[in-house]
């Protein structure tokens, strides 16, 4: 009996938060679906530039459901370089000579193989000449993805122990003392984030370093350009933590807030490949804050692009922190009203 | 339920501010002295409402506070006492209603500064010392680091703490925190003391020795607001305010309050006024 009486409690306290309720339901409803458009998109039809090849060779790729797309010499090692072919073939006295662009393992094995299914049909004495742009042959998928996981992992960190760390001074009443203090609002918020933002400078550089040195993860960029990105995630995650923070009770409830603000970035932001799902869905991309943070670390790390390649999503991830620390000194209202 | 019995005058304790007002007062404290015209009080509260949501707290209070008195706030646990000291606090805001503090419309920053704030909970940073902890709210006001470290060695003196300063606060008992948190309250050396419920967890010669310095400080000049349900700590104030179910059913000094009510002790007398209400 007091076997029941215990579960008839648990039941009237979950009953009594309905957020919970929702959260149990409706959290894995949402990662499942994010989970169903990613795994379930069709296969991948590689993009290919091709400059000078048999018409033969072409309709064999074209069989074969490979996008294919005419270049001159000329044009064709721009577009590759910004990523929107995966591959360029050109036939130099009969071989064909084929650049693949490389930041990513699975889409330059795709390439690889349709295109030499091709060649053995055509000219099946022929080795092709395979060379890389970016990344390298033997490069591992973690090498693709390892700059999103350190993006990754510190916004997520600094996302729950900036979110927790801010609530524990609503609920132990410390932010009502400390505006009972002629403190301004902005100070407060200001205060946080440079607190933290000592603390994330050291964390964003270790993380960083042990990827870089200790995992071997590629890296071809510059090392101070990797800092001031991840330093910038982690203020986004701060200043995101803390807001969202606002409408959590306790340390469970800011818990609960990580599968609706955390994962679907994860799954946006090109931890997996989305160009097989329909476009209106991977645009959601665009609204995550990982996803800058993300773009601008491969690009430093796989492609060792520099500072004007980045400069939109440093710009990007400045503009959410301003806007966030905004909201969090708004948000302070509620406390106390100047 | 009519509560409000009895408004009595308190302009006589206007005038025993100048009597003890002694020189080492702030120059703040000497402006906002000047622009009083007589019976211009320290702390006003005029037709303040709260509500929660659908719950209202607090019902038309007005109360004129005046300097250097020592008020107390009497009421059962969930009357609205803490909601009313937040609002003079300058932490919280009437729903209806206005609250000036040294004629200043609350909330101001710049009089935030003169007002002493002890809340309920004890609001300090568990895992840090009691000297970072106070450090931190003296640098809140301002203080200079020579001022500083003469603050603290005098406010933590005064609540018995000085061997107590380089421990966790963790490791405080809960009197000690209470003890702390007077100390933090007092740091600036404010005109006005809020005190909400100060003296919870502090054994009888502890709470002797801070009701002897609130004195002290009251003579010194400081109005000082103290909540309390403990009905002896009543008292020992120049004034009470009865607040029951979010009214102020009663203002007065304890003599006149049991007087009116024909009571012997301030407990008859409340149980006198509020008890109709139920």
């Amino acid at each position: 009996m007091r076997v029941k009486a215990i579960m008839i409690r648990i039941l009237l306290q979950l009953a009594h938060d309905k957020r919970t309720i929702g959260l149990m339901i409706l959290a894995p409803i949402l990662v499942l679906t994010l989970m169903s458009f990613i795994f379930d998109g069709s296969d991948y039809h590689p993009k290919i530039g091709i400059i000078n090849a048999p018409i033969s060779f072409v309709n064999k790729l074209e069989d074969s459901d490979v996008k294919v797309i005419r270049y001159t010499e000329n044009d064709a090692y721009d577009v590759l370089k910004s990523s929107k072919i995966d591959a360029l073939i050109n036939f130099e006295s009969g071989i064909p000579k084929i650049t693949l662009e490389g930041s990513d393992p699975s889409k330059s094995q795709a390439v690889i193989k349709l295109t030499q299914n091709a060649i053995s049909k055509v000219t099946p004495t022929v080795k092709p000449d395979i060379t890389y742009l970016y990344g390298y042959d033997d490069m591992a998928a973690f090498d693709n993805f390892g700059p999103i996981l350190i993006g990754f992992f510190i916004f997520f960190f600094v996302f729950l122990i900036a979110g927790v760390a801010f609530l524990k001074e609503r609920t132990t009443g410390t932010l009502e003392r400390i505006l009972a203090t002629p403190l301004r609002r902005w100070e407060v918020v200001i205060g946080y984030l440079l607190g933290f933002g000592v603390f994330t400078i050291i964390q964003s550089a270790l993380i960083a370093w042990f990827a870089i040195n200790i995992l071997n993860i590629m890296m071809v960029g510059s090392f101070s350009l990797v800092l001031l990105i991840t330093i910038l995630t982690a203020m986004v995650a701060l200043t995101i933590g803390t807001f969202i923070s606002a409408f959590a009770n306790n340390e469970l409830q800011v818990i609960q807030f990580i599968p609706i603000i955390v994962v679907p970035q994860v799954f946006f932001s090109g931890l997996f490949d989305l160009s097989t799902m329909p476009p209106w869905l991977q645009s959601f991309g665009h609204f995550m804050p990982l996803w800058y943070s993300a773009d601008a670390l491969r690009n430093i790390m796989i492609r060792g692009k520099g500072w004007n390649d980045i400069l939109f999503d440093v710009f990007i991830l400045i503009l959410i922190c301003i806007i966030f620390t905004l909201a969090n000194i708004l948000a302070l209202k509620k406390y106390r009203k100047i | 339920m009519h509560g409000f019995f009895c408004i009595l005058k308190m302009s006589d304790y206007s005038l025993h501010y100048f009597l003890i007002m002694p020189q080492e007062r702030s120059n703040a404290m000497e402006n906002s002295i000047n622009k009083l015209i007589p019976n211009s009080a320290c702390i006003k509260i005029e037709h303040v409402n709260r509500s929660f949501g659908k719950k209202q707290v607090l019902f038309d209070i007005s109360l004129d506070i005046p300097y250097a008195q020592i008020l107390g706030l009497l009421g059962p646990s969930g009357s609205g006492k803490s909601t009313l000291v937040k609002m003079i606090a300058g932490i919280d805001n009437p729903t209806s209603g206005q609250v000036y503090v040294l004629d200043e419309k609350m909330p101001k920053l710049s009089t935030m500064n003169k007002i002493g704030y002890m809340a309920q909970s004890d609001a300090l940073y568990e895992e840090l010392t009691a000297e970072e902890n106070i450090k931190f709210f003296a640098s809140l006001y301002k203080l200079t680091k020579s001022k500083q470290k003469q603050r603290i060695t005098e406010v933590m003196n005064l609540v018995n703490l000085s061997d107590h300063l380089k421990k966790q606060v963790k490791q405080y008992s809960g009197g000690m925190k209470r003890r702390l948190s007077l100390a933090i309250a007092l740091i600036h050396e404010p005109l006005i003391l809020i005190l909400d419920e100060p003296t919870v967890g502090i054994d009888p010669v502890l709470r002797k020795s801070i009701w002897n310095e609130l004195y002290k400080l009251n003579m010194n000049g400081t109005t000082i607001i103290v909540t309390t349900h403990v009905m002896d700590e009543a008292d020992k104030c120049t004034n009470l305010g009865m607040i029951r179910d979010g009214r102020l059913i009663a203002i007065g000094s304890p003599d006149e309050i049991k007087r009116t009510s024909g009571s012997n002790t301030i407990e008859e007398a409340f149980l006198y006024y509020g008890g109709t209400s139920k």
